[in-house]
C-alpha cells in the first residue's frame, strides 16, 4: 500500500541540447563505421531521442529512419528499428546490438556499403539538462498528480531515463523503482514495467502509467 | 550605431502561450529560467534586413524578460554602406561571389569596431546574430560574459576568403548554434542546433475566422470552392516555382484544381527577378495558375493562403530550414516537400507529411492526396503535432534557457552528456 514514510519522489524539469558531432555518412558502410566510433552520447542521442516524435508511424531510431529514408533499404531499416534497446545492458552493448544488423546486411549485400545516400546522416549527441521543478511526491496518489502536470520533454527523461536507463531492467524504471522501493508495491512498478515505451507517443505512455497507476491509488 | 528596433509587434504575454503549448511546458520554461534569475542578457543582432528573424527576436527578448532576465537588445545599423556589404559578405558565405572583392571587409569590420567603441559589454551573456556581427567577440577579452553565435544560415559552402573572415571570430564564442547539423561547418567550439520554430500568434500564423480566409482567397481572383495546391515561399530558382508550375501540370492532367504560387520578391539581387520572370513564362497566362508577388507585409495574406490550401507544396531544390513546411502544419495542412535542408526533421514521409525527390513524384502525391482527402486530414494533423512539440517559439525560448544554463554554468543546474 501507499505511505508517507517513503523518501520522496523529487520532480525535474528535464530538456536538452542537440550538439553537432562533425561527423558525417553519407554511405551505409559509413554509418557502420562512425556508430562504431561515435561516442555513446550520439549512440543514445540517435537511439532513444533524437527521432522521439509524437506522430505515431515514424521509426524511432535516428539510424532507421536515415536508412530508410536516405537509403531506401527498408527491411534493414525495420531490423534496427526492432532491436530490443531494453536489453542492452550497457551502452557497448547497444552498440554492438545495432551495429550487428548493418554489418550483417553489408556481409550479404557489400555493394550496399558504397551507394550514395539521399542525404548525409549527420552524428550528434545530446546535453541533458534537468533543474528541480519544486514539486515532489510521497504518495502514489501525488505521484499520478505530478505525473499529469509534467510537460513531454520532462515526461520523456522520467520514462526514459536516456543513458541513465541502459543497464536497468525497465525503462520506466525512475517511477517504478521509486514505487517498488519507495512505496512497497512492486506490483505497480511491474505493471509499469510491461509498457511498451517504444510504440508509444509520450502522450500515450502518460495515460499509460496513469492506468497502470489508478486501481492502486486510494480513496 | 545602436538603436531601438523598429517594431517589436503586438504585445503578448507568456499566458498567451501557456494556451496553447500548456500549462505543463510554462511550469517548466519557469524552472529552467529560475537559476537564471537576473542574469543580464545582451542580444546583438543586425539592422533589419540582415539574417535574422527581427520578428523572432521582438517576441524573444520579452519572452526571456518576462521569465526574469534582464534582456537588452542592440541593433547594429553601421553606417551607409553597411547593408550593402552585409549583403556581399552573407552572399559569400553561401559560396556566391563577393560582389565588391575585399571592400565588404574594411565596411564590417569599421561598424564592428564603432559598435565595440561604444557598448561595454558589461553583461553576464551575451548573443551576438548574424555573420557580419561576429567580430563583436573581439571584445570578449575585456570582461567576464558569456558569448554565444547564432547563426542562421547554411555555411558548408562558403567562398574562402569569406570564411577567413568568419572562422577566426567563430572559434573565440564559447559556443555557437545553427539551424541544422548539416548548415555548421568544422569549428573548434562547441556547435549546438537550434531548429527553426514559428510564432503561433503572430499574424502569419494566428487562428483566422474562415470568412476571413474566403475573403482573402477571393480578393486574389481565386475560386475558395475548387482544391488549391499552393507554394508559399519567396521568388528565388532555389525554391522552385517553374518545378511547382511543372508539377501542377502533370496534376491537372486527372484532377480539377488551382495552383497559387506567392511570395516576395527579394530585392537582394537578380535572383528575385529572374525567377519571378521564369514562373511567369511557365505558367503562360493559365487562368488556373495564380502567381502572386506578395509585400513583406503580407504576413494575413500568407496566413489565409495557407489556410485555404488544400495541399501545400514546398520543395526547394537546395538549403532552406522548412519554415514554411512548418507554418503548413501548423495549420493542419497536408504538405508535400523535399527532403533538403532542415526539411527532413519536419516532413516525415508518410507521417508528417509526403516526401518528393523529383517533380514527377511531387506530382504523383499531390495527386494521391487531391483524390484521397482523409489521408491529407491525418497528416495534418498529426503535422501539427509535430511543430506543436518541436517547432514553437517556446521551444526556442527553452533552448536560450538552456544554452545560457551551459555557458553560465549557473548554479543549480544538473547537466550531463549523453
Amino acid at each position: 500500500m501507499a505511505g508517507r514514510d517513503a523518501a520522496p519522489f523529487a520532480f525535474v524539469a528535464a530538456s536538452y541540447l542537440v550538439r553537432v558531432c562533425h561527423t558525417r555518412a553519407r554511405t551505409l558502410g559509413e554509418l557502420a563505421d562512425g556508430m562504431r566510433t561515435c561516442s555513446d552520447g550520439a549512440i543514445l542521442l540517435h537511439t532513444f531521442r533524437g527521432a522521439r516524435r509524437s506522430p505515431s508511424g515514424a521509426f524511432t531510431s535516428d539510424f532507421a529512419q536515415w536508412i530508410l529514408a536516405s537509403c531506401h533499404e527498408a527491411a534493414l531499416a525495420e531490423r534496427l528499428e526492432a532491436v530490443d534497446r531494453r536489453a542492452a545492458t550497457s551502452v557497448p552493448a547497444l552498440r554492438d546490438a545495432l551495429v550487428a544488423p548493418i554489418a550483417d546486411h553489408l556481409a550479404r549485400v557489400p555493394e550496399a556499403a558504397g551507394r550514395a545516400a539521399a542525404a548525409p546522416f549527420c552524428f550528434c549527441e545530446a546535453l541533458d539538462l534537468h533543474v528541480p521543478l519544486g514539486r515532489s511526491a510521497a504518495t502514489l496518489r501525488e505521484l499520478a498528480d505530478g505525473i499529469r502536470a509534467l510537460d513531454l520533454e520532462t515526461l520523456h527523461h522520467h520514462v526514459v531515463r536516456v543513458g541513465a536507463g541502459i543497464g536497468q531492467e525497465a525503462a520506466t524504471a525512475d517511477f517504478s523503482r521509486w514505487i517498488a522501493d519507495g512505496l512497497g508495491l512492486p506490483g505497480v512498478a511491474a505493471r509499469l514495467d510491461r509498457i511498451d515505451i517504444a510504440t508509444r507517443s509520450l502522450d500515450d505512455l502518460r495515460r499509460d502509467i496513469l492506468g497502470a497507476i489508478r486501481g492502486d491509488l486510494r480513496p | 550605431m545602436t538603436g531601438r528596433p523598429a517594431a517589436s509587434g503586438e504585445r503578448v504575454t507568456l499566458d498567451d502561450y501557456a494556451a496553447i503549448v500548456g500549462a505543463p511546458e510554462m511550469t517548466a520554461l519557469r524552472a529552467f529560467a529560475r537559476p537564471l534569475e537576473g542574469r543580464r542578457v545582451r542580444m546583438v543582432s543586425a539592422a533589419p534586413g540582415g539574417a535574422t528573424g527581427a520578428a523572432m527576436l521582438a517576441r524573444l527578448v520579452p519572452l526571456l524578460t518576462a521569465l526574469g532576465l534582464t534582456v537588452r537588445w542592440d541593433v547594429v545599423a553601421g553606417g551607409a554602406d553597411f547593408p550593402e556589404a552585409a549583403r556581399a559578405f552573407r552572399h559569400a558565405l553561401q559560396g556566391e561571389p563577393a560582389v565588391a572583392s575585399s571592400r565588404w571587409r574594411d565596411v564590417l569590420a569599421a561598424a564592428i569596431e564603432a559598435h565595440r567603441c561604444q557598448t561595454l559589454f558589461d553583461d553576464d551573456i551575451v548573443v551576438v546574430h548574424d555573420a557580419e556581427l561576429a567580430g563583436l567577440v573581439a571584445s570578449r577579452a575585456l570582461l567576464r560574459a558569456s558569448w554565444l553565435w547564432r547563426g542562421h544560415a547554411d555555411l558548408t559552402r562558403p567562398r574562402p576568403e569569406a570564411w577567413t573572415f568568419l572562422e577566426a571570430s567563430l572559434n573565440r564564442y564559447d559556443a555557437v548554434t545553427f539551424p541544422a547539423p548539416t548548415c555548421s561547418p568544422p569549428l573548434r567550439v562547441p556547435v549546438y542546433v537550434l531548429p527553426p520554430v514559428i510564432d503561433p500568434l503572430a499574424d502569419i500564423n494566428r487562428e483566422l475566422e474562415p470568412d476571413m480566409v474566403r475573403g482573402v482567397v477571393e480578393r486574389l481572383g481565386i475560386d475558395p470552392d475548387r482544391p488549391i495546391v499552393s507554394q508559399i515561399s519567396r521568388f528565388d530558382r532555389a525554391r522552385d516555382p517553374v518545378g511547382a508550375i511543372a508539377a501542377f501540370r502533370i496534376v491537372r492532367r486527372f484532377a480539377d484544381c488551382q495552383l497559387v504560387v506567392a511570395g516576395r520578391v527579394p530585392d537582394d539581387g537578380p535572383d528575385g527577378s529572374d525567377s519571378l520572370r521564369e514562373a511567369r513564362e511557365a505558367a503562360a497566362g493559365d487562368p488556373d495558375i495564380h502567381l502572386l508577388v506578395l509585400p513583406a507585409t503580407g504576413a494575413l495574406t500568407i496566413n489565409a493562403l495557407q489556410r485555404a490550401s488544400t495541399i501545400v507544396l514546398h520543395r526547394p531544390v537546395r538549403g532552406g530550414f522548412g519554415l514554411a513546411a512548418i507554418e503548413a502544419l501548423w495549420k493542419g495542412r497536408p504538405v508535400v516537400a523535399a527532403d533538403v535542408g532542415g526539411l527532413p526533421a519536419v516532413v516525415i514521409h508518410n507521417v508528417t507529411g509526403l516526401v518528393a525527390h523529383s517533380i514527377e513524384g511531387a506530382a504523383y502525391h499531390l495527386r494521391y492526396l487531391l483524390a484521397n482527402p482523409p489521408v491529407g486530414h491525418v497528416l495534418g494533423e498529426r503535422g501539427r503535432r509535430h511543430v506543436a512539440e518541436h517547432f514553437l517559439i517556446t521551444r526556442l525560448v527553452k533552448s536560450h534557457l538552456l544554452l545560457f544554463l551551459t555557458v553560465g554554468q549557473a548554479a543549480g543546474a544538473a547537466s550531463t552528456r549523453s
